[in-house]
């Protein structure tokens, strides 16, 4: 802890961290110092000049360094002589610092005045009008009149495109640098920045596309004025027309906090969703979204949702009530005699999947996670990474180790927030980075970052991790491993820094592996985390990149992978139950004569192949909770009216509960809730009022503070809790058995890779994404393509079982020799994991 | 002065310095040699601190004394700064030219000093002739063995490389200079940390001005004693004025430090074309408070302290003399839209403070201004002052602040008349 520095402004005694700045010090004792350049996240830069006031330090007597004191016996002061930008100084010990002074006034209306002689004033048109901080602090800070010439204004391009998600409005900037800075200390993607000079000076981009970087709509809730818009809320609404309701990102498995801004929209007639906000939270996303979750939400309002029960009748499908499906289902349910096998998606929330596990087990059915490809959930329950953890604040004291995931493809937050561990770049007291270690096969972009980086052969995940196991525990009992870390430098290396660390989180993906694969490499990451006693606690543990938002609370309802292909897990099946799954279109077939029964958003493959399609309510539409990668279980609300005669899909499953006479329906998603803490192990306490709860964050956002941390939501919703892992309670977790998988050979192994923009059903219904899509493609290293005479953009046949499929190619130097990287959800050919292959050039 | 110590030290009216073998005939490089041989680091720092040398880039700050604040980290760097952008600053560009080895051998004097290992020679992009011309001088030292690894058989080595900016007044300040070496939009950073903490790359750095460095091998060959006879007491030795303006003889003068204006104007000089009576006078380019040509200001030393004493800055010494035909006014506009351009545009009150002042001065000289102009013009100058991020900010308010309070007619003179000329505005 740094030590406290106690210091006088106004008439306040503030004490606080040493290198705390004066602007920072100020507000914790709401004394709101404006400012426009600064950023509670960035570092400070001193240029727009809003925040100056007058600092003193105590005189002190040369000889003895005491403080001297006046008649008074008060310390004696020297001011400084010019104003200081509070944003810039850090505070001292004694320090004294006035606010109020008639020469700050001045110079804050003096610098308002400046702003204001280049602005257009536009703000009846200005997407920002109404929650702008040019716009509030002039009310506050500035002078009534103008005394620059309207005439004499300079005009300049109001849309200027930096690529096609974000634009600018040149006459608004107010050059503070914020988005630049953004982008430079917390992204470590510099596609921004300024050209030219003086009145000139202009934010351009040079990359290709324009603003290339998966977090760009982060720049326009911190840019103070009107000049960055997004192309998805552009001339959109105005902020006060809008309803606000809380929610979660269900993108991937970090489970950013956000808002979804509504409003009624004449042109589509109904109630729209104009714009998802982050809301913070400072443990899961801070005050930041990225691009998929915030321009993603397309899907929601897409215009191909169900909205009708729907049954097949002599080949023909047609609309049907609830009073006339749910029977009908119950009826071929009860008649099943327990050979029902229920399918539940990852991204389904809690709700769902509990009272869905609920019903099947109630049959006496069972149950499968969908796709569930990625092994492992048992054990985050065990040895997951320690509640209260926030991965960015970790420091020298704590090792992070990487291993098998693309972390910025896959769990964009949570690689900006361990490359904040690992560069501490941005606002942070604490400058020691904690040390990083990224194992992968190939490159990845968080390797920039590492301490170590390890590279090994697709296959050899678990015994690489095995190895350091072995390192570390010496003898080695138990571990068979084909690698030995004790003369590899390189791990023998990292293994001491293990033994070195304080604490230590693994990050664990699933590249390159299958569910039995991904869980050998869970157990032996937990047996590394155990052998080296860094489970339990704050900083330490187990954290699993989910392929979807909820599949931790997959495992957690009970609802696990099967291990085995879905026609295997169906066959013998009377009824086969999905919910938001859907394998058919993911190639897999389900038994001829079983009655098969789908909830759903939109007509997938499976659903044209069902009997009886119930339609579901998008999250948008209701309650619920979901639990992300860290155990964190995370309530979102009905942002929109219902679609239709729309279910949300745990009230099909606990009708047909009911109907089936095998339970009672709850009152409510709460209810459910309570239904889930009373049953599931380590949900008990949790409930929709303590989901609710929050506590004060830093730094200040939304509202009347937007002028300090930006437009992000003030989190009056819940901040969530996180379940407690089996370690946190006690308990002596025992190192498990690992299998390492074996790995098939052939002229080139095919690897799925995952992408953040992929062309899946939610990213494709959102327009404004599709220039981010890629086409299909393979990508593999330069000497195989040099050896197959194959080049960058090359059409080729990739012949996979027996089947040829036509691709276009990239080459780098990412992919080892022999893979083929082959990014999954594309719309191309269906790999749903690791597989050989040869390559044939297609002539053009 | 009858020995001219920068511009042609060793040969006095003679040409060929500029070439390294007359340079080392002339005794050219021993005191490089000295110190790289004889003396440590801290001998030379002590040296130049009891020369009393003072930074001639305008802030007179002591070198040694800078030199002797590198913080403790390796590698450190020096570099020249010969960015030479102030209007009517010309003394740089002359060292360079005429008598090129006495700064080089100064710059390395000073890394040896700094116990750096690269320097840097930064200069404006209209020098790229003369650019052309040092790196081949510094592929000569090369070959004589005075750059390059292990020099003169000792542990030190040195490379000398050049860096071009690309027109910017700012870049001569010494962290947007630094900025501009590392490739970046050339604006200041925040001070602290200073260069000699954080400067290029982060490391420890020296950044000192190409005529400041032309003074260090003459310390290091002739001693601090003699170096403080030259010139007065917290000013000492030689410095160049650079004389412009409506002199009858412009150009730059070599005197020691102290010489008066009026010795300058009418002895060296020759005082006013067409002997006419001066009016005022810029001590320092434009960046400076006009001074009015009163005797007092005429018999004021140019000395550090005695400029400031008169209500102005001998800053970089570039005087430029306006005669009695010249309208402060106009006068005002131009250094304004010099600033105004120059502005790097990183701070709030100076980038839009310029814009302002050169619309109202605009307006002013054009005749289209009202009563009310002058004053507002006035105003917005000092609601830029003491507001900026960097220098240049209180700079563009010099000359307007001062020539509103000694020449408040020759503002609002073209209300009365509401005719003036008509002056092309800008972007
Ligand atoms: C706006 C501005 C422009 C400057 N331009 C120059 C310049 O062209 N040449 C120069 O030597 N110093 C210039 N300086 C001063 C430098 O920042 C720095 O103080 C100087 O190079 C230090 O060298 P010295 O100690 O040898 O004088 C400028 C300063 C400011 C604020
Ligand atoms: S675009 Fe916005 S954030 Fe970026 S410099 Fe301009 S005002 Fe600041
Ligand atoms: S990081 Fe994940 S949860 Fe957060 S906004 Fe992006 S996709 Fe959504
Ligand atoms: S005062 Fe002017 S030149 Fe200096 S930083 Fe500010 S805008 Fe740039
Ligand atoms: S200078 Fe302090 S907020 Fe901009």
């Amino acid at each position: 802890m740094a030590d406290q520095v106690t210091l006088k402004i106004d008439g306040d005694v503030v004490s606080v961290p040493a290198g705390t700045l004066i602007v920072d010090a100020a507000k914790s004792v709401s004394n709101d110092i404006p400012v426009f350049c600064y950023h509670p996240k960035l570092d400070p830069v001193g240029m727009c000049r809003m925040c100056l006031v007058e600092v003193g330090t105590p005189l002190r007597d040369r000889e003895s360094g005491e403080p001297e004191l006046d008649e008074h016996g008060d310390q004696k002061i020297n001011w400084m002589p010019k104003l200081q930008t509070a944003c810039t100084v850090p505070v001292s010990a004694g320090m004294r610092v006035r606010t109020a002074t008639q020469q700050v006034t001045r110079a804050r209306k003096d610098v308002v005045e400046f702003l204001l002689t280049s602005h257009p004033l536009d703000c009846p048109v200005c997407d920002k009008g109404g929650e702008c901080p040019l716009q509030n602090l002039t009310m506050s800070h500035g002078s009534g009149e103008s005394r620059y010439l309207f005439d004499e204004k300079i005009q300049l391009q109001k849309r200027v495109p930096l690529g096609e998600l974000i634009f600018l409005d040149r006459e608004r900037c107010i050059q503070c640098a914020r988005c630049t800075r953004f982008q430079d200390e917390l992204v470590g993607e510099p596609v921004i920045g300024f050209d030219k000079r003086g009145r000139a000076l202009q934010i351009v981009t040079f990359s290709e596309p324009g603003f290339d970087s998966h977090f760009s709509g982060n720049t326009t809730d911190i840019c103070p004025v009107g000049a960055l818009t997004t192309a998805d809320f552009r001339f959109g609404a105005r902020p006060w027309e809008m309803q606000h309701t809380p929610s979660i990102c269900p993108h991937c498995t970090v489970g950013c906090n956000t808002h979804l801004n509504t409003r009624r929209s004449g042109m589509v007639g109904g109630t729209v969703i104009k714009r998802v906000m982050p809301r913070q939270n400072e443990k899961v996303n801070e005050i930041w979204l990225c691009d998929k979750g915030r321009f993603g939400h397309h899907f929601a309002g897409s215009s191909d949702r169900l909205t009708v029960p729907l049954v097949r009748k002599d080949g023909r499908t047609i609309e049907q009530s609830w009073e006339h499906v749910l029977p009908l289902v119950a009826a071929k349910l009860a008649a099943a005699d327990g050979e029902v096998a229920g399918i539940a998606g990852e991204r389904l929330s809690n709700e769902d999947l509990f009272c869905f596990q609920t019903l099947v087990e109630g049959l006496g059915g069972r149950t499968m996670q969908w796709p569930g490809r990625m092994g492992g959930g048992d054990l985050v329950q065990q040895v997951g990474v320690g509640a209260g953890t926030d991965l960015a604040q970790l420091g020298a004291e704590t090792v992070i180790l990487v291993v098998a995931s693309d972390l910025a493809e896959e769990a964009p937050l949570w690689w900006f927030k361990v490359r904040q561990a690992a560069t501490k770049a941005g606002a942070t007291l604490n400058k020691h980075p904690a040390s990083l270690v990224v194992a992968n096969a190939r490159d990845t972009k968080l390797d920039r970052y590492a301490n170590h980086i390890v590279r090994y052969s697709y296959g050899d995940e678990v015994q690489t991790v095995q190895a350091l196991t072995h390192a570390i525990s010496g003898d080695g009992a138990g571990i068979e491993t084909g690698i030995d870390a004790q003369h590899n430098p390189l791990l023998s290396e990292v293994a001491r820094a293990i033994e070195a660390a304080e604490n230590m989180i693994i990050i664990y993906g699933s590249e390159g592996l299958d569910f039995s694969g991904s869980g050998a490499l869970a157990q032996a990451c937990a047996n590394l985390l155990i052998a080296s006693g860094h489970v339990g606690g704050v900083g330490n543990g187990l954290l699993p990149v989910w392929p979807s938002n909820n599949t931790q609370g997959a495992w957690d309802m009970g609802v696990r992978p099967a291990g085995m292909s879905v026609s295997e897990f169906t066959s013998g099946a009377k009824v086969v139950l999905l919910a938001g799954a859907d394998p058919v279109g993911d190639g897999e077939s389900l038994p001829e004569d079983a009655f098969v029964v789908i909830s759903e958003l939109f007509k997938t493959d499976t659903a044209s192949r069902a009997d009886v399609v119930l339609p579901a309510q998008a999250f948008v539409e209701r309650e619920g909770s979901y639990t992300s990668g860290d155990r964190r279980v995370q309530r979102f609300y009905p942002a929109l009216p219902a679609l239709g005669d729309a279910m949300p899909d745990w009230n099909i499953f606990v009708r047909l509960t009911a109907l089936l006479g095998l339970g009672t329906v709850p009152a409510g998603a709460g209810a459910v809730m309570r239904q889930i803490a009373a049953d599931v192990p380590r949900y008990d306490g949790i409930s929709y009022e303590r989901l609710a709860d929050v506590e004060e964050q830093w730094p200040h956002v939304g509202g009347r503070d937007s002028y300090y941390g930006g437009t992000a939501f003030e989190n009056s919703a819940g901040l969530g809790l996180q379940t407690p892992t089996l370690a946190e309670m006690g308990h002596q977790v025992q190192p498990g058995n690992v299998e390492p998988p074996s790995v098939e050979s052939g002229e080139f192994l095919v690897v799925p890779i995952t992408l953040l923009y992929d062309r899946g059903s939610m990213l494709l219904r959102s327009k404004i994404m599709h220039q981010r899509l890629p086409e299909p493609y393979i990508e593999l290293n330069v000497v195989d393509a040099e050896r197959a005479g194959v080049g960058a953009g090359d059409r080729v046949a990739l012949r996979v079982n027996g089947h040829d499929w036509e691709m276009a190619t990239r080459v780098s130097t990412s992919p080892p020799e022999g893979v083929i990287l082959f990014p999954r959800s594309l719309a191309g050919p269906l790999l749903p994991r690791t597989m050989v292959a040869s390559l044939r050039k297609l002539e053009s | 002065m009858s020995e001219f110590l920068l511009l042609r030290h060793r040969n006095i009216g003679e040409e060929g310095i500029a070439e390294l073998d007359e340079y080392l005939r002339l005794g050219g490089f021993q005191a490089f040699r000295k110190v790289v041989t004889q003396m440590s680091p801290q001998q030379v720092i002590d040296l130049v601190k009891a020369s009393g040398l003072r930074g001639r880039g305008g802030a007179g700050f002591p070198t040694g004394i800078k030199w002797s604040f590198l913080s403790d980290r390796f590698p450190r760097y020096v570099v020249a700064n010969s960015d030479e952008s102030e209007p009517g600053t010309f003394k740089d560009r002359e060292i360079m030219e005429r008598n090129p080895f006495q700064f080089l051998e100064g710059l390395m004097i000073c890394a040896y000093a700094s116990q750096a290992h690269v320097a840097y020679n930064y200069c404006r992009g209209e020098f790229w002739q003369l650019v052309d011309e040092l790196q081949s001088k510094v592929i000569q030292l090369h070959d004589h063995g005075m750059l390059g690894d292990r020099i003169f058989g000792s542990e030190f080595s040195l490379q000398i490389h050049h860096h071009l900016g690309a027109g910017a007044y700012i870049c001569g300040e010494e962290s947007a200079l630094l900025e501009s070496i590392e490739g970046k939009l050339g604006q200041p950073r925040l001070k602290p940390p200073f260069p000699a903490d954080r400067g290029l790359y982060q490391q420890p750095t020296v950044v000192n001005n190409t005529e400041t460095l032309a003074n260090v091998p003459l310390i290091i060959e002739r001693g601090a004693e003699w170096y403080r006879s030259i010139g007065v007491e917290k000013s000492c030795g030689p410095k160049i004025m650079c004389l412009s303006g409506h002199a009858k003889n412009p150009g730059n003068y070599e005197v020691p430090l102290g010489t008066t204006f009026r010795e300058l104007i009418f002895d060296l000089a020759d005082g006013i074309t067409g002997d006419k009576r001066l009016k005022a006078i810029l001590p320092s380019g434009a960046s400076a408070p006009i001074l009015p040509a009163t005797d007092v200001v005429l018999d004021t030393p140019l000395t550090y302290e005695d400029v400031s004493l008169v209500g102005s800055q001998l800053g970089s010494a570039s005087i430029i003399l306006l005669d009695e035909t010249v309208d402060v006014s106009w006068a005002a506009m131009k250094t304004t839209r010099f600033f105004k351009h120059e502005s790097c545009g990183k701070c709030t009150p100076c980038r839009e403070g310029t814009y302002w002042m050169d619309r109202l001065l605009h307006r002013i000289n054009n005749g289209q201004g009202d009563h009310e102009d002058a004053n507002l013009l006035g105003e917005v100058a000092k609601q830029i002052t003491g507001k900026c991020l960097c220098p240049l900010g209180d700079f563009s308010t010099s000359a307007v602040i001062s020539g509103l309070e000694l020449f408040h007619d020759d503002f609002t003179q073209h209300v009365r008349n509401g005719n003036g000329s008509t002056v092309e505005l800008s972007e």
